[in-house]
């Protein structure tokens, strides 16, 4: 990637953008059909009401909440990821930060549709803000589904700032080699940047402020979503360690999404010179960090309430180890830690791109039923043995999941036809020397008696 | 504005380019404040590239903090107090509870104050035409000087074509 000019870099990144291959259309057609089918689905539920998923009492919350907690989780990958890599400065993060910035942004957009979704009647989601009312509702301002009003709004708002203003340089770039409505276009999106030096510091400044603040934002709203389930009194549920089993889960499964859309764009952009096999195996490191974090929480978890002996909580323990949702349990155990920790421990499957997707494809995988095993056996198992209920989903129900994957594939393409996937001026930042001579040049007049008439420049040179 | 400037491809070419013209005493009739500089990416460490660089962002998004926060708080707090519901003895405004609200526009207000810091200051958007010339795009860097004094236009051109530029360009709108 080094060895590649400016005017290289320029025509292999912008050609996705300019060009507009077979493969793509392909690829919106597969999706945007999966899409149709989710919104068919959607449709027919609106059309028919809620009874045509597989929610009963007492599960009333099922796929479309754990649909909302996986996605909120995936969205970690990107701006909080590219925020610790930008606040560490780490050099390999550079092909690899709006890649990551553009999946929080879809991710969020998508998971914030599904409590809309899950109110079964979505034309009515302005009950749920607080204004007051003539028709008696009176909206509980403490609920936490309020908190993530506002922290999903915030987190949204950020990555999207986040993550649109390193890309007017890039909008500038391609203004300046389209033609046509194009150009006009790219003007616009440009915003009339140039690249003063004026306009490069307030860029990264902003970029470096807004990496501080968007971490704690992004660790936040993890844990307010934990906390929808940990304010309320169902068995295994009110734990405490609900906020940080929630981050340490959803940036498990970011990395492991973001590693998938990473192989997915180098294959189908040919992206090869630029998303190396070294950014899979960095990539691989953290998620092997994670791996390890995550089975420590799960392990924490249990341990905890198996200890602690409650016989609610023991119920839906049990029913999860070697009960009707065992197989799906230890199914999540084997996703999430017994295949993809050798794949990712050991170095000869880790520096592999295949071996790292093949452990990112499980976990992804494993991360969904781990949402899915924290909501629906507490639900089914609550206090009463009486009031016991099972679940199974409805076609409607996995429809509107497989067409949610397929909506993420389908904006993450068209955003790619709009807009530079990697960022090319920071590439650019990483491929040029350092300056050996940082500022002005003193030439100091020395005694003779050194041996010397003038002093070596370089050796002068100081940074201030 | 009329603007005399060259174009390099390389930044040490640009460096000296911009140390001979801020030479002092030898081209009258301007000063540093008059020297432009465009690229197509960030050039942290060279003296050309630290010209604006001072900036009072950070107080600014500190601000915007703390006017959200207490934006955030009354909004939930005057919400509860104005329409109170039965608490079951629990308190009409929550202090954890607003906490997380307080929080949240905390740093919604910092980030907002950052980006409208940063679009007036860096002049965004602004569509009008200026300085500019394509070849940035494709990695050169434009070193000019504004509103030079016409009587030293040939000293100009000597030292950017000095400077390793294969020629000198005009703009002016």
């Amino acid at each position: 990637m080094n060895e590649k000019t400016i005017g290289e870099i320029n025509e292999d990144l912008l050609r996705p953008v300019l060009l507009t291959t077979r493969r793509f259309w392909i690829a919106v057609l597969l999706l945007g059909s999966v899409v149709a089918a989710g919104v068919a689905a959607f449709v027919y539920q609106v059309w028919r009401g809620i009874g045509v998923w597989g929610i009963n009492r007492p599960v009333f919350w099922a796929f479309d909440i754990t649909n909302f907690v996986f996605w909120i989780g995936i969205s970690h990958a990107g701006t909080l990821i590219s925020a610790i890599l930008r606040i560490a400065d780490a050099g390999w993060r550079r092909p690899v930060t709006r890649c990551a910035e553009v999946i929080t942004l879809f991710a969020l957009i998508i998971g914030g549709m599904f409590p809309i979704i899950h109110l079964g009647r979505p034309w009515l989601f302005f009950w749920m803000i607080p204004y007051p009312s003539e028709r008696q509702i009176w909206p509980q301002f403490r609920s936490p589904l309020a908190w993530d009003f506002f922290a999903i709004g915030t987190y949204l708002t950020g990555s999207f700032i986040f993550l649109a203003y390193p890309i007017i340089p890039d909008f500038a770039l391609v203004r300046d080699k389209v033609t046509g409505w194009r150009k006009k276009l790219y003007t616009v999106l440009a915003l009339g940047w140039r690249g003063t030096p004026k306009q490069w510091h307030r860029l990264e400044k902003a970029m470096h402020i807004m990496a501080i603040v968007i971490i704690p934002v992004a660790v936040s709203v993890h844990t307010i979503v934990s906390w929808d389930f940990a304010m309320a009194p169902v068995p295994m549920w009110h734990s405490t360690i609900f906020g940080p089993y929630f981050v340490a889960g959803a940036i498990f499964s970011g990395i492991a999404g973001l590693i998938i859309a990473m192989a997915f764009l180098r294959k189908v952009l040919s992206l090869e010179d630029y998303l190396l096999p070294v950014h899979f195996d960095n990539l691989g490191k953290l998620l092997l960090t994670m791996c390890l974090v995550w089975a420590y929480f799960i392990f924490s978890e249990r341990l905890t309430v198996w200890y602690g002996n409650e016989s609610a909580e023991m119920a839906v323990f049990w029913t999860t180890q070697r009960g009707p949702f065992a197989p799906l349990f230890w199914t999540m155990v084997f996703c999430n830690f017994i295949i993809p920790f050798p794949l990712l421990a050991i170095k000869r499957f880790r520096s592999s791109i295949t071996g790292v997707v093949m452990a990112s494809c499980t976990i992804v995988v494993g991360m969904w039923l781990e949402r899915f095993l924290i909501i629906v056996p507490s639900l089914s198992h609550k206090y009463l043995p009486y009031a016991y209920g099972s679940y199974r989903p409805t076609w409607v129900e996995v429809t509107i999941l497989v067409a949610s994957i397929a909506a993420m594939g389908l904006f993450y393409i068209l955003f790619s036809k709009l807009v530079p996937i990697i960022a090319i001026w920071e590439l650019k930042v990483g491929s040029h020397k350092p300056p050996v001579v940082h500022h002005q040049v003193s030439v100091v007049r020395v005694s003779s008696t050194a041996g010397a008439t003038a002093a070596d420049p370089g050796l002068l040179a100081t940074d201030h | 504005m009329r603007v005399l400037y060259a174009l390099y491809s390389d930044p040490d070419s640009a460096q000296r380019a911009f140390d001979s013209l801020r030479a002092n005493g030898t081209t009258p009739g301007f000063d540093e404040r008059q020297i432009a500089v465009v690229s197509s990416e960030p050039f942290d460490g060279f003296d050309f590239f630290r010209q604006d660089h001072k900036t009072f962002i950070p107080w600014i998004a500190a601000l915007g903090g703390l006017v959200g926060g207490v934006a955030g708080f009354w909004f939930a707090a005057y919400t509860q107090a104005v329409y109170p519901i039965p608490t079951g003895g629990m308190p009409i405004v929550p202090f954890y509870a607003d906490g997380i609200i307080t929080y949240e526009m905390t740093m919604l207000g910092a980030i907002l104050a950052t980006l409208i810091t940063v679009l007036l200051t860096a002049r965004l958007p602004n569509w009008k035409r200026k300085l500019y010339d394509p070849e940035v795009s494709d990695g050169k860097i434009l070193v000019g000087v504004i509103d030079a004094p016409e009587n030293s236009r040939a000293d100009l051109e000597k030292k950017l074509l000095g400077a390793g530029a294969s020629g000198v360009k005009e703009f002016s709108n």
